[in-house]
């Protein structure tokens, strides 16, 4: 049986997982040059926002046709509030500061809101059952899409558009774009940058919520330090795909995700590598893929539209 | 400007204090008092474990039940004169934080004895740090066989460390009792072997792994995962393509979890096998449903089932611990109780009080001690490693382990 498709659809969703988290990341790096490393947190609080309205909120037993858009709102909130907070007290006091400044304190604030889940979140020591999708998986040809994955396949796509309209059509969207191009002059020109900021900081977060609780319904489980290594990952694909630009960070997502799916699957077969084929292996490749493309192209992949960053 | 920095100073140091006053919970989470049991000394008996993080469940019940038998001794007043106290540090299962802890207790001259650590890893960057300061060491959890037993334990065994104990059974014999009971009770020929490459989990599936070869089983193909990570589908596809009729992980439950629930996913219905690391509720929690069926050894046999277990139950239950005692509880209040039969020993030979050098007797007098634990007869052979060679095959069965099997392997 050939095993390609299926590997390709593993590579696909995994990437639009990064892709959702990698916006944030590049939203917040194209206006105020930050790399906000507490957003891989930011995206952890979301799914334990979600956690929390199913568990806490609603009844028990509500259908997950019912729970899950609010699950999402909940995780929207949370999110938004975590990062225009982080925004507000963290990093607002430190604009115009050293660049290291800013850095050092998201690295803080990182460690500080995983301390703060794993100490007063109920139970949330270790990982936490997710709520999950009824209803078998569905076969396409070869394909197998487990439920759980077709809520990160509408998703991420939907959202992708929703954001491509506001920043391109909106007067907000716009204002982020002069923002990003040069926010002195923006900010003669009459939009109001520490507006933008946060806008932008709240969008980040509203991805970051959904791939949260595409992870939640993907894995099944959710725990406090799920957001270090997938924000590392995301902060990755944000740069693979040209850090500063939002269609890069989708694309870079998606390319490290196959990356790594595809090592995992087939390095092992090319003779003499049969040692540096497994999973352990697939992060050194993606990373391989990483300094080649920065190599060729130091912008990152779609790296030369600097007006679309934002 | 000047405020500018000022300012972003402050900032550093507030996100700084808030990352401490975290730790600093934690902290007062670890240390426990064992109650003041009327003057004399104080022997503080070190626990080091995952305290936090996704091995927390275990290391928890380490911790626990440590204190447990620590209260117990200072209740009956085991040792004359003398009172137990416990003091946990939390490693993280991290080897580097392991040693650090190592060294803490080292230069707390009360420190007569440690439990732990739960990972093979950290135990195995502990070892030289106790054994300098002739500090004993008792793990309730390690299996890696060369801790005990060197790097070359297959051919020639030598004696690592003298300070260092465990009253875990080694996965010298884990894993070829697992292989065993996959080859002739369960009856599945066909194997992918997959492991997290740490000490535990690349040497429980490379015992697995040959045993199951020498009994006539095939090896379709085998994986290393990184345990960084939750997202196994590629791996998973690969076992589904492999024909294997049974998968056996290496490792521990916070990866087996998931890697059970996403190969069954992928549409292979076929048993996951593991060692004691996966032994535990928290694993069926994260496999969901898919669980059922899965298979995993552990050392000893079931602590429910033991009579000299049940007071420790009971015990465990009556002093209100959070957490659940987990897979290694009565290994946990064993491997304390040893170091408290070994201090008592100690006090005995030196008339009633503790000598100067007292650590290097204690060391000395944990190679003698005998007696009848939780788990059944507690004693040490010429390596360190537990007498008691008792595992036992577990399975999934409706959203608990039940036990199957119990016996040993005899090669």
């Amino acid at each position: 049986m050939n095993e390609l498709p299926q590997q390709l659809v593993n590579g696909l969703l995994l990437g639009s997982m990064y892709g959702l988290v990698a916006i944030g990341y590049t939203m917040v790096y194209g206006i105020v040059q930050l790399i906000n490393f507490a957003h891989g947190e930011i995206f952890m609080t979301g799914a334990f926002g979600a956690l929390t309205v199913y568990m806490y909120i609603l009844p028990d037993g509500t259908s997950m046709l019912i729970a899950l858009p609010l699950m999402l709102l909940g995780a929207v909130i949370v999110s938004v509030i975590v990062a225009v907070g982080a925004e507000r007290f963290a990093y607002r006091p430190l604009r115009g500061a050293p660049r290291l400044a800013p850095l050092i304190t998201a690295i803080g604030l990182s460690l500080a809101l995983q301390q703060a889940v794993w100490a007063w979140y109920p139970d949330a020591k270790s990982a936490r059952p997710f709520p999950q999708i009824d209803g078998g998986p569905f076969h396409l040809g070869d394909v197998t899409i487990q439920t759980g994955d077709i809520f990160l396949l509408i998703a991420a796509p939907v959202s992708m558009a929703l954001l491509g309209y506001f920043v391109m059509r909106t007067r907000t969207g716009r204002g982020m774009q002069a923002t990003a191009q040069d926010p002195d002059t923006a900010k003669l020109m009459g939009v109001n940058t520490d507006r933008i900021i946060v806008i932008a900081f709240a969008l980040g977060a509203v991805f970051a919520a959904v791939g949260g609780v595409a992870y939640g319904l993907k894995y099944g489980q959710i725990e406090f330090k799920m957001g270090f290594i997938l924000g590392l990952k995301a902060f990755t694909a944000a740069v693979l795909g040209g850090i500063g630009n939002i269609y890069g960070a989708m694309i870079g997502g998606v390319v490290l995700g196959v990356a790594e799916t595809l090592a995992t699957a087939y390095i092992a077969d090319i003779p003499g590598l049969d040692k540096f084929g497994s999973q352990s292996w697939a992060d050194v490749w993606a990373f391989i893929l990483l300094i080649l493309v920065l190599l060729f192209r130091p912008q990152g992949l779609l790296g030369e539209r600097v007006a679309d960053r934002a | 400007m000047r405020q500018r920095s000022l300012i972003a100073i402050t900032a550093a140091l507030a996100a700084g204090a808030l990352t401490l006053t975290a730790c600093g919970s934690r902290d007062d989470d670890g240390g426990s008092d064992s109650g003041n049991g009327g003057g004399g000394t104080t022997v503080v008996i070190g626990v080091d474990a995952p305290l936090t993080g996704d091995l927390s469940a275990l290391g928890l019940g380490i911790k626990n039940s440590a204190d447990l038998a620590a209260k117990t001794a200072n209740k009956e007043k085991t040792v004359d004169g003398i009172t137990f106290k416990v003091e946990a540090l939390d490693d993280q299962g991290q080897p580097s934080v392991g040693q650090q802890n190592a060294s803490s207790f080292v230069a707390n001259k009360d420190v007569l004895g440690v439990v732990g650590p739960l990972n093979s890893s950290v135990g195995e960057s502990m070892q030289k740090v106790f054994d300098t300061a002739k500090l004993v060491e008792v793990s309730p959890a390690n299996t890696g066989p060369s801790l005990t037993q060197g790097p070359d334990w297959r051919n020639k065994k030598v004696r690592q460390y003298k300070s260092y104990f465990r009253t875990a059974t080694t996965d010298a014999i884990q894993g070829p009792f697992a292989a065993q009971y996959v080859y002739n009770d369960a009856k599945k020929k066909k194997v992918f072997v997959i492991d997290d490459k740490k000490t535990y989990g690349a040497g429980l599936a490379g015992t697995f792994t040959e045993e199951f070869k020498k009994l006539g089983g095939q090896v379709v193909g085998t994986e290393h995962i990184n345990p960084d990570t939750k997202d196994f589908s590629s791996v998973a596809t690969k076992v589904k393509n492999s024909g294997a009729d049974v998968v056996y992980y290496g490792g521990e439950y916070p990866q087996a979890g998931p890697l059970s629930k996403q190969i069954k996913e992928a549409g292979a219905k076929i048993p996951l096998v593991g060692g004691d690391g996966i032994k535990d509720d928290t694993f069926i929690k994260l496999a969901g449903a898919a669980s059922n069926g899965d298979l995993a050894t552990s050392v000893g046999a079931p602590v429910e089932t033991l009579p000299s277990a049940k007071k420790f139950v009971a015990d465990y239950k009556t002093e209100g611990y959070k957490e659940d005692y987990a897979a290694y509880g009565g290994y946990s209040y064993d491997s304390a109780w040893a170091i408290i039969e070994a201090v008592k020993k100690v006090v005995a030979d030196n008339g009633g009080k503790l000598p100067d050098d007292a650590r290097a007797k204690v060391t000395e007098a944990m190679q003698n001690v005998s007696f009848d634990g939780v788990t059944g007869k507690v004693s040490f052979d010429e390596f360190g490693d537990a007498t008691n060679k008792q595992l036992t095959v577990y399975s999934v069965e409706g959203g608990t382990f039940k036990a199957v099997k119990s016996g040993t392997y005899t090669g």
